[in-house]
């Protein structure tokens, strides 16, 4: 199988060329508009020409992401975008597939595609802008709202327990697994082009303010005063290590992740967890995972996890090639005169 | 003492046993055979919704049926001439199938206190006067078959096995049928486990032995074969028919196949079936849903493919939504419904034709589709073809209706040259040149503009478009536009598909229109009542929406008309509805497929006779 990303591009391209042109549709001071810039700045480095690129997506506000950009788009129905995604994939293998989602299309009614994609690592990219919010049918509670969180379908709070994507993906098999923020415009592009060149599925969570539902879900996360103490940064091979002056790090106790201060004399950064991306086993990414479930604990930003692991579009590539090679190319002859025949006079 | 011959025009057999006593494998050998040997066949498996249920139980009945003949036949007939009762369980679920003075094979070894208990018997219908009335043949098929196997070091279990072979060899004399065809089958099948082919091959020889020596047999039948049309020919069961008619679309269209499916039943053998097809580079996806599957049908319609999704009832329901956005998006596309006896998971295993109005209108908005069926099980193979052809002709979803019982069902296929199937031409825009999403041929159809392409790039998806352009719209006159023109290009299809022929006096007292899988028994019934001097027309439709354009001409010819149907009237009532004419319907939701006295009833009953 030819790995597209080696190709040499014929075309220049600049973010420009991506831009379908029509007038973007979110409300003012969405996240979404980072999303999109972000892909569109980074897109002329997918090592794709533009009509081999497809964007599909489901139904809410961030599924309107692929009639913004100037490459092929298909625009589902609510939760099916992976599905759909996957057809257009196996259909085409060499074209190079993404899919833009939100918390509620991805982790609500789409989670059983979400999890089998996953699991199949169908070779495409999907990257899932979570708000915590539904925001297109204007403000009930997400699968990814905080517990007891106050929206117009919650009005006395929720009693649900939200989903960690992280989790989620990691548990179903995901080869690839990021979280960035679209406040944090240098990062979210290195994390989708890294994304781009991953072969097979890459998951990408996008932290993105819904300015008008849940405003200010991530201001912790993202606003410059607090921003340096509530997030850590996950860099391969790289000691955990957050707080404005780098003075904190976190250490594993057993299977606990434990906050340490690298000032307080007994600590230092060599007890720190160090991050390895390419770790065979997904513990330590589910403990990563959990940084988010324990209070003040800093929010894991970066690459989780990514390994190789066949994908499931080459391997029925090759599968239907060895089969040719065995038996020769189908005939309509060997179809319908090979067995069983009789004739009659 | 000589035996004598007797020769019959047609005859029904049926094989019956617990589901592992290789009832259906029995079946298929001599329908092999006898399709070999030049005989016009239909068969019908009938088999358990269970997949083992306790041996000796009525609920664990198996069976296999087949009607051949020295004519040209469409379909079981009624009754059975012979039955092979392999226990009791298996004599009682079938004895009302039966005609009189017809001949019941038993294994009496199966007759015994237990299984005579499992089959609610007080006492033994061998000995009670059950079987007064009937041609008893009781064999010791258990007996004799271990006899025969007695130097072989096969397990009594293996041994045992082998008596579905003794009774085959047996109706293979009754009806004088060659034993070669079978035993090559066997050569090939058991060429690694020598001793299982002794032993098969053994037992097949002693049945067919046990015949010819015991004095219990006095006479054998011959069926000549029929007279059919010249050719090449195999047997084919719906669902193979599907698979192989969707494949050949595929070499016509030049278009790789993509079928995502989730199993059901009675439609996963289309998916398995097509699974095998590798060496012509057919994709086949098993979704983790039925939603899943028509979803990657159509993202591989997006991408160029042939794209198809088969399910039955619940399956076409979960997919509804989805075939909107394929009519929204005029993608094209193929569904295949295997119906079954529903509402919700109703009879899996049975048949029914109650999905004509949601494949019509199982969908929010106006969302009109292409809706065709299949008449027979060699008919599956064209009408797949056929829906192919629209759906890429048409750049529309196109819903193939089958049913459990052409699924299951064989006939022989007369096999059609690669030449005599029609042409299926596709063209892909590549013009970037004055090219929009929406714009529209003559037929209403929009261009097919695949990703790969380069200076096409677009979107489409489920909102609204605008007319030609293909942007966004909610403005008010364009969603009419789009509307009336989703709905004129399925009207449109008219143009292309053929004018329903009426088989009998064009006009007259009373007309029978049907659909689907009706089909076999209303040209069986008619041949009947026409014997009978009776005048009756009959219309078959294989297209159901569009109808075809002569229907209506048709109908006003005739002063009764007649619709039998395995549901509650819905054909009927899409008739009522377009062309405001008086109809007479005949129902039946029994999950079995009418029986030639039923149709013969009522026509007697309409004619006033």
């Amino acid at each position: 199988m030819e790995n597209r990303i080696d190709q040499v591009q014929e075309v220049k391209y600049t973010a420009k060329d991506f831009s379908s042109g029509i007038d973007v549709k979110w409300c003012p001071g969405c996240g979404d508009y980072s999303v999109l810039a972000q892909v569109q700045k980074t897109s002329p480095d997918f090592g794709e020409k533009r009509e081999n690129i497809v964007w599909v997506s489901g139904i809410g506000c961030s599924s309107r992401f692929p009639y913004y950009m100037n490459t092929y788009g298909f625009h589902g129905i609510h939760g099916r975008a992976a599905a759909i995604a996957t057809g257009v994939k196996l259909a085409n293998p060499k074209l190079q597939v993404w899919v833009a989602t939100g918390d509620g299309d991805m982790m609500s009614i789409g989670g059983n595609h979400f999890i089998h994609a996953c699991r199949k690592n169908i070779n495409m990219k999907i990257v899932m802008f979570n708000n915590k919010i539904y925001g297109l049918t204007k403000g009930q509670y997400s699968p990814t709202s905080e517990r007891g969180k106050h929206t117009k379908s919650s009005p006395y709070g929720t009693v649900d327990w939200p989903f960690n994507p992280i989790k989620v993906a990691t548990g179903s098999g995901a080869s690839f697994v990021a979280r960035s923020l679209d406040r944090d415009p240098k990062h979210m592009q290195e994390i989708i082009t890294r994304a781009a060149h991953h072969k097979g599925i890459a998951f990408v969570e996008i932290y993105q303010n819904c300015p008008i539902f849940n405003d200010g879900a991530y201001f912790p996360l993202t606003e410059k005063e607090t921003k340096a103490d509530n997030i850590i940064l996950l860099e391969h091979n790289k000691p955990l290590v957050f707080g404005a002056n780098k003075d904190k790090g976190v250490k594993l106790d057993g299977l606990n992740p434990v906050i340490i201060d690298l000032n307080d004399g007994v600590h230092s950064i060599n007890d720190c967890w160090v991050h390895d991306e390419f770790d065979d086993n997904p513990t330590r990414v589910f403990l990563l995972a959990r940084f988010t479930d324990i209070p003040g604990f800093p929010t894991p930003v970066g690459v989780f996890r990514q390994f190789n692991k066949a994908t499931y579009d080459i391997d029925y590539v090759k599968q239907i090639e060895d089969v040719k090679q065995k038996q020769g190319e189908g005939t309509y002859e060997k179809l319908m005169f090979k067995t069983g025949t009789w004739e009659v006079n | 003492m000589a035996k004598q011959v007797q020769v019959v025009d047609d005859v029904t057999i049926r094989f019956a046993g617990d589901s592992g006593d290789g009832m259906q494998l029995a079946g298929t050998q001599f329908t092999d055979t006898t399709a070999i040997v030049g005989n016009d066949l239909s068969t019908v498996p009938d088999f358990p919704a269970e997949i083992r249920a306790p041996a000796g139980s009525l609920a664990g009945v198996s069976g296999f049926s087949l009607h051949f003949s020295s004519s040209d036949i469409q379909t079981l007939g009624d009754a059975l001439d012979v039955l092979v009762a392999m226990n009791p369980a298996a004599l009682r679920v079938n004895m009302r199938d039966l005609k009189r003075n017809s001949t019941i094979i038993v294994n009496t070894n199966a007759f015994d206190t237990k299984n005579l208990k499992l089959a609610n018997y007080s006492t033994n219908p061998l000995e009670d006067g059950t079987l007064s009335g009937y041609n008893v043949i009781p064999v010791e098929l258990t007996k004799v078959t271990m006899a025969t196997l007695e130097d072989l070091s096969l397990s009594l279990k293996e041994k045992e096995k082998c008596k579905n072979f003794f009774a085959l060899g047996l109706l293979y004399w009754m009806y004088n049928r060659p034993l070669e065809i079978t035993e090559k089958w066997l050569a090939t099948k058991f060429a690694k486990k020598p001793e299982l082919l002794e032993a098969n091959k053994r037992v097949l020889n002693a049945g067919y032995n046990y015949g010819e020596t015991t004095e219990i047999f006095t006479t054998r039948y011959d069926v000549k074969p029929a007279k059919l049309p010249k050719g090449i020919y195999r047997n084919v069961s719906g669902n193979e028919a599907v698979a192989l008619g969707m494949v050949v679309a595929s070499l016509k269209s030049g278009l790789k196949l993509f079928l995502g499916s989730y199993p059901i039943t009675p439609a996963s053998e289309i998916l398995q079936e097509l699974s095998k097809y590798k060496d012509y580079g057919v994709v086949t996806f098993q979704a983790e849903d039925e939603i899943a599957g028509i979803a990657s049908a159509i993202g591989a319609a997006f991408a160029g493919n042939l794209a198809l999704t088969t399910t039955s009832g619940p399956g076409l329901s979960l997919k509804a939504e989805a075939i909107g956005l394929g009519v929204m998006t005029e993608l094209p596309l193929v569904i295949v419904d295997v119906q079954r006896g529903g509402p919700s998971t109703g009879l899996p295993t049975k048949t029914e034709q109650s999905d004509l109005l949601q494949a019509m209108y199982g969908r929010h908005g106006e969302a009109p589709v292409v809706v065709l069926a299949a008449q027979s099980p060699a008919d599956c193979f064209f009408m797949a073809i056929e829906a192919s052809k629209i759906a890429l002709k048409f750049m529309v979803p196109v819903i193939l209706l089958t049913d459990g019982y052409l699924a299951f069902g064989s006939e022989p296929l007369r096999i059609p040259t690669f030449e005599e199937i029609p042409e299926i031409t596709v063209k892909f825009r590549t013009e970037p040149e004055g090219f929009y999403p929406y714009m529209r041929d003559e037929n209403f159809v929009r261009p097919w503009a695949i990703p790969g392409t380069p200076g096409l790039e677009h979107r489409i998806g489920g909102l609204e478009k605008k007319d030609v352009y293909g942007g966004i719209s909610y403005e008010p006159e364009n969603h009419q536009v789009m509307t009336e023109n989703r709905e004129k290009k399925v009207e449109q299809v008219v143009t292309i598909i053929p004018d329903v022929v009426v088989d009998g006096a064009e006009e007259g007292e009373l007309l029978i229109i049907s659909w689907g899988s009706t089909y076999g028994v209303i040209k069986e019934s008619l041949k009947v009542v026409r014997k009978a001097g009776k005048d009756v027309s009959h219309v078959h439709l294989q297209y159901l929406n569009p109808f075809p354009k002569n229907l209506s001409a048709i109908l006003s010819k005739f002063k009764k008309v007649l619709v039998p149907e395995m549901n509650l009237g819905q054909l009927s009532m899409l008739l009522r509805n377009k062309y405001m004419k008086e109809l007479i319907q005949l129902n039946k939701m029994q999950g079995q497929p009418f029986k030639i006295a039923e149709i013969e009833k009522k026509i007697y009953e309409v004619l006033g006779a």
